[in-house]
Formats: structure tokens, sequence, C-alpha cells
């Protein structure tokens, strides 16, 4: 069987991870994967724990519940790492990127693992220097991208520009496109 | 003319999609979650001027269905959506839709119904409905859900039929999961679909009729409900036929069922919806490592595809039937009839039964592993320890 790539997003309710979760899922679609994105159902309130899921294959995906075993996992709030236990069930080789301003050597020790490759970037702060509020959901997509080379940075960004052109106003539009270009640049790993 | 389309999309999404396409003439309206999102992403359309359906708010789920019954018998091509306990308020109008012979095509999508309040997947709303002489289609995931809504139409206004056709999929998993779907050409669905027509519509006025009148002991009430079940046996060759024309528009080939690594397998699954995916998932797991597995997803369970079934199966050593849903009492639905339906056989296969997901329960490749575990064992020794059990449920202690 080929290798499915399942991403586990931790937020809170209103940063966005299932529409970075979806959108996410739309690139590799226009690549020619199939893909998957949902969120786990529940109250959805603002500021609650959250969990959402991304899975993109080549082959088709025919698998209906939530991600056990994530190869990627994607914390949007870090505050998250003192409640959730964001990196459970994560494969050996995994990846998991954070929202913060520390450095991924001390992201490891707080999350206490040993296994898999952490990186960190402040998605928070570009989003305020970008968009003017702290939405993390877009740079955050940057980094995922620039970390994994899930899709090379001009495809997500038209993407982006395509997907949001009508619903965004042009400076947002250009405000988000920014932001996911120096989340690229800046993630740092370990 | 528009393009085939690949989309990322909700099955929510995908229905609402191929109402658009259908362009029915009435929708009937009245929100419940999961479905909600079927009639407003359909509304948006009305609004934006895509369709020529006149939306129909109403005030609650018996006055949907008693529009549909009404716009139906009038002759208009009619469709709705629902969930859960609308489909429960609407319980006693949709033995009149039926009676009446309407071929209206309802989206219903699955949800347990309370007490206690959930909002989550189940199949307890559509088995609750099982007797109400509805043809029931089930979808595993947003195409499926898609390809049935168009396929309904023509299965319910086929003049051999005219049975209302209820389209199901799972609550949430699906209805609001994003996934890949294709999108036919709109002018092939128009094409596909065609216009109603009606078979002695109330609004032919130089031809009266006369709908739903008393019908007592000296009239023909029995005859009627033989003739609605003659009806429904009518159904399955045209549900097939119906396959047939959608696999030239669409590529996508439709049965009464799937069978998936069926023909080697000594035992097999039975289910339906996006819980055949994740079986399907275990089944390729467990092939791998040589463990004789497979699985038959039921799209159609009224009319029961009773004889289809026999012959999937009847070659398997132990078939495990999964409900999600329970007739209290007694247990699952789908379960009753595949067991009964193999009951003539003189060497069949045991028969299991596991209750999964109900309210929502996640069921996990852990669940589909154990239900294949139990039937590995049951083929090996030949015994069954269990008829009737549980995946997923939590220990806990209970006060009786």
């Amino acid at each position: 069987m080929e290798k499915c790539t399942e991403i586990r997003w931790h937020a809170r309710g209103g940063q966005g991870a299932v529409t970075a979760a979806k959108f996410l899922a739309e690139v590799a679609l226009a690549s020619g994967k199939d893909i998957q994105a949902f969120p786990e159902y529940g109250p959805e309130r603002m500021g609650a724990p959250i969990k959402a899921f991304t899975r993109i294959s080549s082959a088709p995906i025919s698998i209906y519940c939530g991600v056990k075993n994530p190869d990627i996992v994607v914390v949007l709030d870090e505050t998250l790492l003192d409640v959730v236990k964001v990196a459970k069930g994560l494969s050996d080789d995994g990846v998991i990127l954070v929202n913060t301003d520390d450095d991924p050597t001390d992201v490891r020790k707080r999350l206490g693992i040993k296994k898999g490759k952490v990186y960190a970037i402040n998605a928070t702060s570009i989003a305020i220097d970008t968009l003017g509020r702290p939405i993390p959901n877009t740079p955050m997509i940057g980094a995922l991208i620039k970390i994994t080379g899930m899709a090379p940075l001009e495809d997500v960004t038209s993407h982006f520009a395509k997907t949001f052109g009508k619903k965004f106003n042009q400076k947002i539009l250009e405000g988000n496109i920014e932001a996911i270009r120096r989340a690229y640049e800046r993630v740092r790993g370990e | 003319m528009s393009k085939k389309r690949i989309v990322a999309t909700t099955g929510n999404g995908a229905v609402a999609e191929a109402m658009r396409q259908i362009n029915p003439d009435i929708l009937s309206i009245y929100p419940i979650t999961p479905q909600t999102a079927i009639v407003e992403g359909f509304s948006k359309f009305a609004a934006n001027g895509l369709v020529d359906t006149e939306c129909v708010t109403v005030e609650s789920e018996h006055s949907s269905m008693s529009n549909c019954i009404g716009a139906s018998a009038a002759g208009a091509r009619v469709m709705t959506a629902t969930s859960s306990q609308g489909l429960a308020l609407m319980h006693e109008m949709l033995y009149i839709a039926s009676g009446m012979r309407l071929p209206i095509a309802m989206f219903n999508v699955n949800r347990a119904l309370s007490a206690p309040i959930n909002i989550h997947c189940d199949h307890s709303d559509s088995m609750g409905a099982r007797d109400t002489s509805w043809i029931q289609l089930y979808s595993e995931d947003a195409q499926e859900a898609y390809d049935n809504t168009i396929q309904a139409i023509r299965i319910a206004e086929n003049r051999k039929v005219l049975l209302p056709v209820m389209v199901n999929m799972d609550g949430f998993i699906i209805s609001h999961g994003i996934q890949k779907a294709e999108f036919i050409e709109d002018e092939k669905v128009k094409n596909f679909v065609g216009e109603r027509e009606p078979f002695m519509p109330l609004l032919d006025i130089d031809n009266p009729v006369t709908y739903g009148p008393f019908d007592g002991l000296g009239g023909f009430f029995m005859e009627h409900k033989k003739n609605q079940a003659d009806a429904m046996e009518r159904a399955k060759s045209v549900i097939l036929e119906v396959a047939d024309e959608f696999a030239k528009i669409s590529g996508r080939k439709y049965g009464f069922f799937e069978e998936y690594m069926l023909d080697d397998a000594e035992v097999a699954i039975v289910t339906l919806n996006s819980s055949a995916g994740t079986t399907r998932h275990v089944v390729d797991e467990l092939r791998a490592k040589g463990v004789p597995v497979g699985l038959l997803k039921l799209r159609v369970f009224r009319p029961f595809p009773a004889e289809e079934l026999v012959n999937a199966l009847k070659h398997l050593k132990a078939v495990a039937v999964l409900d999600r849903a329970l007739s209290f009492g007694s247990v699952g639905p789908l379960f009753s009839e595949v067991k009964a339906t193999l009951f003539d056989l003189e060497v069949r296969p045991k028969v299991i039964n596991f209750i999964y997901g109900l309210g929502g329960r996640e069921y996990t490749l852990q669940d589909a592993k154990r239900a294949f575990d139990v039937l590995m064992d049951v083929a090996k020794t030949g015994k069954v320890k269990k008829t009737f059990d549980y995946l997923g449920l939590k220990e806990v202690e209970v006060l009786t």
C-alpha cells in the first residue's frame, strides 16, 4: 500500500486550523493527490482546544476515522503544550511544528519527547505584522510546506490567491501571502 | 457547456451541487444539523439565480414532507433533505408519500436520535424508516452521495416504480468532512434526469383524479399495499438499469452492493456507509499478511437484494454484520435480515452481529481488526462464542 501522509492540527477554536487543514488538502488535490480534511467534531467554542486532520495520498484514501499516528503534528497555539498531549502517537520519524518564539530545542524539552523532528515558528507575530491580527493559520502553512517539501512555495501562494481572491480584499490577500512567505523563510529546526 | 470538475468538497456540498444540477421544481427546506448545509448551499444557488427551483421554507419537517407530498401529487419534481429528529417528525408523512406513490427524492444525513441529546452519526433515523416503503440508498463518501442523489430521481420517477427514494450518508464523518469528488458536466446531468413525466398529476384538470381517499373494509387497501410491495420488487431491476446508464455519463459503476476481495475470502464484514471505507483499509492490511478477509458494502437496503446477497456470501465460513443502529429487545436491523436471508442455504456461513458507532462513536481501524479477529476464530473453530456484541464500547459501571 502507498503511504498516506497524515497530519494532525492542534489549535483553539477561532485560530483557523480547520481552514488551514482544508487549504492544504486543496493544494495537494490540485497536484493530483487524494485528500481528506476534517475536524474532530464536538462543541465548537471560541478558544476551546480543537483537533483537525488532513490526509494526503497518491492512492485513494478510504479511511474515515481520526488520525491516531500522525506523520506531522501542527500546533497553532503554544499554550496547548501544557494541556494537550500534542505529540501523542507521533510516528518515530515524525515532524512537529509549533507556533512559538522558543527555540526548537526548548520546545522539545517542553514536549518531553525524544523522537521525531521539532520545528518552531512565531506565526502569531508574523500574523500581527502582516495582517494586524493574531490569526496564525496562514503562516503555519508557509512553515509546514518548507519543512515537508509538500508543495513549492509559488504553487501555494498562487493557490491561496485563487482560493481567497474573491473573499479577501487586496490588502488582506497580500498580507496573507506575505505571511506564508515570511514563515517559509523563518521556520527553524533543531 | 460546463466541464467535469474534480473538487475538494464536503458531503453536504456534493449533495447541494447534485441538487443544483438536477434543478428540481420544488425544494422543501427545514434546517437540522448535520443536514443544514445542504439546503443552505442550495438556497445560495437559488438566490444567485442558478436554479429555477421554488424553495419553500416551512415550520417543521412534518410540514416539509407535507409540502413535498402536495407538490409531487400536483406533478412537480420535488426534493428535500433532513436528518435524525427531522426524519422522525416526518414519519407518518413518509407512509403517505409512498402510499400515494409519489416519486419524492430526499437526502437524509444519518444522525442519532435523542435521548440523550446527540447530533452525531448513527443509522437509527433511516433504520427507523425501514418499513415506510421508501427506497433506501446508502453512500460511503461524498462522491457516492452525489452520484446516488442524481440516480435517485430516475429511480423514483420510473413508471415501474413510482416510490419515494431516501439517499443516506454519514452525518459529520461524510457530511462535514472534506474529500475529493468528481462532478459531472451540468448538461450531462440535465439530460440524464430529463423532465418529470408525472403519472396522473392533480394539475391535469382534464383528467381529474383523487389522491389518498378513504379505502376501508369494502375497498382495496390490501391490494394497494401489495402493489406497493410489487413496485419495490420492480425497483430492483430499475436501480440496476439506472446504474448502467449512470456509468455511461460518470464512468462509475454501481449495483446493489460492492464486493471487495470477496471471491477468495473465508470471512467477511457486511456494512454500509462510511464504515465500509475504514473496513476496506483493514482488508488491505490483513490481505497483505495473507489473511483471507473480504468486505461487502451494501448500497441498496430497500428493496433488500436478498437473492444477490446470498450468492455473494454463501461461500464464506463466517460473516459479521455491522449495525450502526439497534432494534432494542432484538438485534441490529441489517444483521437480522442478512441472517434470515442466509437461512435457506443448506450449508451456510456463521453470522454474527456487531453494534458500532452509536451516537458518532468512532469506528476505528482497531474495531475492524477486532471484528476480523473474531471472524477468523469462528472460521477456524466453527464455533460462535457470541452472536451479538459491541465494538468500541467503553467499560463503565452500570446502575440497574
